[in-house]
């Protein structure tokens, strides 16, 4: 069981702080994390703060390590980033990420939102196809991968499926 | 597009005219978009940046919206044209600084900037001079719309538009003015002024997006929450805010006016002899003399010079300006001579006195 660095309870907090780009672990029980994220804010009245460093903050408060180290290993099917990668960008990977984080960044985006829901304008074209233009950003990516590593079979296949739903561009 | 045609100009955002265009330099609006199939830009290889710009530049050029935009390729550009671009306000300063395929297209008036492959695939701006927040949505929401006819932009019906950062999702839109606050300042209040609109959600940055101490007293107000509001609700959280602090600032004017005149007068008298006389001056020391002096001009302390005048100044006096004006490179030390030689020709001319000219 990990201690907290600042007393002597169990450390139910796993913080990565991110400063410079260099990840710093902190390990704190649930009193003086609280302390440090409130001080950590008050000092900096947050004219910008590092978005990374929010979203480490977030996402750190509330998991234990184990729940955390799987999370991070998650990766999208459609552009291949892991949530570790996210976490550490602050940048996700493709509009599918979304979806297959969903349950993820719901928290996050209530704490940076205060809400989960959008009510602005509407997309006048979707979902006209959106399953489709998800699968050429997988398709894309599984046929570069292809040819990195001269799977040229594969490659070629994989450009006949891309230019199938590749619609020619429209012109209006 | 031949972006010396631009030097000798101060752009929309610094014309100095508009509603409340004493205190409220520009308003801006931006909305960030994404195309659908392909992944966000950190996760873009070469070739996909490739397709994106080449897409999105050609359905920009199509819309009506844009008969006067111009294509400028920033991957090509040297890095005192991008850097010109930032001062410009046209391009951010992460476009200039990031790598591979990108670009902006630029409408002639510099009311329309669209840049492409920034954080997102599309980054659209409109900005007027002055107060002037509900023409800038309308504007900008029109051309988006020309565009989602054209192309498919990433869109989730829970979650509204997708942006590679999860703080622009929803609407996209970034609801900005631009305040030039030099009395709050200089009486202290500003600190004060920013924590309350942090309260209410509302960010406030410097000029160029600095931190706390803004550039010329120059501060932008926008709002910092992007999803579970319309847009017009978002233009109107930050417009019901300007005029609030335009009075505050008139207020602090006032009380400047009243309580330390002679300070004040000495303050703006100083610095416009230091702006008239100065041999080398860095940019930021600039910034601040022009400042005072612009709030002087506002006030009636000083009677020979324009608004416009004194705008076109900040931005000229930007290092990537002044060199353009000048048609060479120059270092630090000879742009601070220059920058002193600029100011002084332009600030003594009114007079007939010629000695800025040596």
């Amino acid at each position: 069981m990990m201690k907290c660095q600042k007393c002597n309870k169990t450390a139910t907090f796993h913080i990565t702080e991110l400063t410079k780009g260099k990840p710093e672990e902190l390990h704190l029980c649930e009193d003086h994390a609280r302390q440090y994220l409130t001080t950590q804010s008050d000092e900096e009245p947050a004219v910008t703060p590092s978005l990374a460093g929010v979203l480490a903050h977030q996402l750190a408060v509330g998991q234990t390590a184990e729940e955390l180290a799987r999370l991070d290993q998650r990766s999208c099917p459609v552009c291949g980033i892991t949530f570790y990668e996210f976490r550490n960008q602050g940048r996700l990977g493709c509009p599918y990420d979304y979806v297959c984080f969903m349950a993820e960044l719901e928290p996050l985006i209530v704490n940076i939102h205060g809400e989960t829901d959008h009510v602005g304008k509407i997309s006048a074209r979707y979902p006209e196809g959106t399953e489709h233009r998800t699968q050429l950003v997988r398709l894309r990516r599984e046929m570069k991968e292809a040819i990195d590593e001269e799977d040229y079979e594969l490659a070629s296949k994989l450009r006949d499926e891309i230019r199938k739903i590749e619609e020619p561009p429209k012109k209006k | 597009m031949d972006l010396n045609q631009l030097v000798t100009t101060s752009g929309e955002w610094l014309r100095g005219s508009g509603p409340e265009s004493d205190i409220v330099i520009s308003s801006r609006v931006r909305l960030a978009r994404n195309l659908a199939e392909f992944p966000f830009i950190g996760r873009a290889g070469q070739q996909d940046r490739t397709e994106i710009e080449s897409i999105l530049r050609d359905s920009i050029m199509q819309i009506q919206e844009s008969g006067d935009l111009e294509y400028v390729n920033v991957n090509e550009l040297k890095g005192i044209d991008r850097q010109f671009l930032v001062e410009r306000q046209l391009i951010s300063r992460e476009h200039a600084e990031s790598e591979g395929a990108r670009g902006v297209a630029i409408a002639r008036n510099e009311q329309i900037s669209l840049m492409i492959n920034e954080e997102d695939h599309l980054r659209i701006q409109v900005m007027h001079s002055g107060l002037d927040l509900i023409s800038a949505w309308e504007q900008i929401d029109r051309i988006d719309s020309l565009l989602s006819d054209i192309v498919n932009f990433a869109y989730h019906p829970k979650f509204g538009f997708l942006t590679a950062c999860p703080t622009n999702v929803g609407t996209g839109v970034r609801v900005s003015v631009m305040l030039h606050l030099p009395a709050l300042v200089i009486t202290r209040q500003i600190d004060k002024v920013f924590r309350s609109l942090q309260k209410i959600s509302l960010a406030v940055r410097g000029l160029y997006g600095e931190g706390s101490q803004a550039m010329g007293d120059f501060y932008q107000i926008s709002n910092q929450i992007t999803l579970g509001k319309t847009e017009i609700d978002l233009v109107k959280q930050v417009g019901d805010i300007v005029p609030v602090l335009i009075d505050y600032e008139r207020r602090a004017r006032d009380f400047l006016v009243r309580e330390s005149h002679e300070n004040l007068h000495d303050k703006v008298a100083r610095a416009y002899g230091i702006l008239r006389t100065a041999q080398t001056i860095s940019s930021e020391e600039t910034m601040h003399l022009l400042s005072s002096v612009r709030m002087g001009v506002n006030l009636g302390l000083i009677d020979d010079l324009q608004i416009p005048l004194l705008n076109e100044l900040f931005i000229h006096t930007q290092p990537a300006h002044l060199q353009k004006l000048r048609g060479i490179e120059l270092d630090t030390a000879d742009r601070n001579i220059e920058r002193a030689r600029y100011l002084r020709r332009h600030l003594n001319k009114n007079n007939g006195d010629e000695s800025g000219k040596n």
